[in-house]
């Protein structure tokens, strides 16, 4: 697990003023089925794209809150690494996305019976937001409906 | 992403999130988070190695399982070095 001394001093220091945004209260929701009927979506914040996607942009301000549907029907080695971050190496998760988008994975889990099924679609957005006013405002709420619109019951994070 | 965790919540999509960052977890406070031991760039653990990766999402998957969790749930993931 990282801490912060396993940065940089500048990168140390730009996490110790980061104004990190608290969740509270802390909202939950139970799973009402087993896990082996429930339906998973994956959630990356190492901002992948497929080539045919528009790339993340990184002129804007504060990071680019918006986010790309990656059908779960994607071949994994065909997602390209749009993250603007240079203070991790990135050639792990180019050499294997599924180590941070991990759709291969996902699939799997229905194949072994953990869980009924894949949805449809996942969500791709870029990580390192230092602004995420207009995440919290519009863009998670609206990859909210649609997950929920999917009747997704379950979702993975995975950061990068 | 532990703010669209907690959006996802709020419309009935139960989340997990894999944390690498100690005190993004502490200070954000995602509903539910596996701490794991591993840097950026390798959230899941190493590349080509799907069993590890399987058994990271495992440990984050039964954390759905957990009842009567704290309020925000936060468990360590530990590789086995066997």
């Amino acid at each position: 697990m990282a801490e912060l001394g396993d940065f940089s001093l500048k990168h140390r220091l730009f996490l110790k003023s980061y104004p990190w945004r608290r969740i509270d209260p802390v909202p939950r929701t139970e799973l009402t089925r087993p896990l082996a009927e429930c339906r998973l979506a994956l959630v990356s914040t190492a901002g992948f794209v497929r080539p045919d996607q528009e790339d993340f942009d990184p002129s804007v301000r504060g990071g680019d809150p918006s986010w790309r549907a990656i059908a779960s029907d994607t071949p994994v080695s065909s997602l390209v690494d749009t993250h603007r971050s240079e203070t991790f190496d990135h050639r792990a998760m180019c050499q294997d996305p599924n180590l941070a988008f991990p759709i291969d994975r996902a699939h799997e889990l229905v194949a072994r019976g953990r869980i009924g099924s894949v949805n449809q679609q996942h969500l791709s957005f870029m990580g390192s937001i230092t602004a995420p006013g207009r995440l919290i405002r519009d863009s998670a709420p609206a990859a909210a409906r649609v997950l929920r619109k999917d009747e997704v019951d379950i979702a993975l994070l995975v950061p990068v | 992403m532990s703010l669209v965790a907690a959006e996802l919540e709020r419309h009935g999509i139960a989340t997990v999130a894999i944390q690498l960052l100690r005190v993004a977890a502490e200070k954000v406070r995602p509903p539910r988070a596996l701490l794991v031991p591993y840097r950026h760039g390798f959230p899941l653990g190493r590349p080509d190695a799907p069993e590890l990766q399987h058994t990271v999402i495992e440990a984050a998957l039964r954390m759905f399982e957990k009842t009567n969790a704290a309020k925000p749930q936060l468990s360590k993931f530990v590789e086995d070095s066997d």
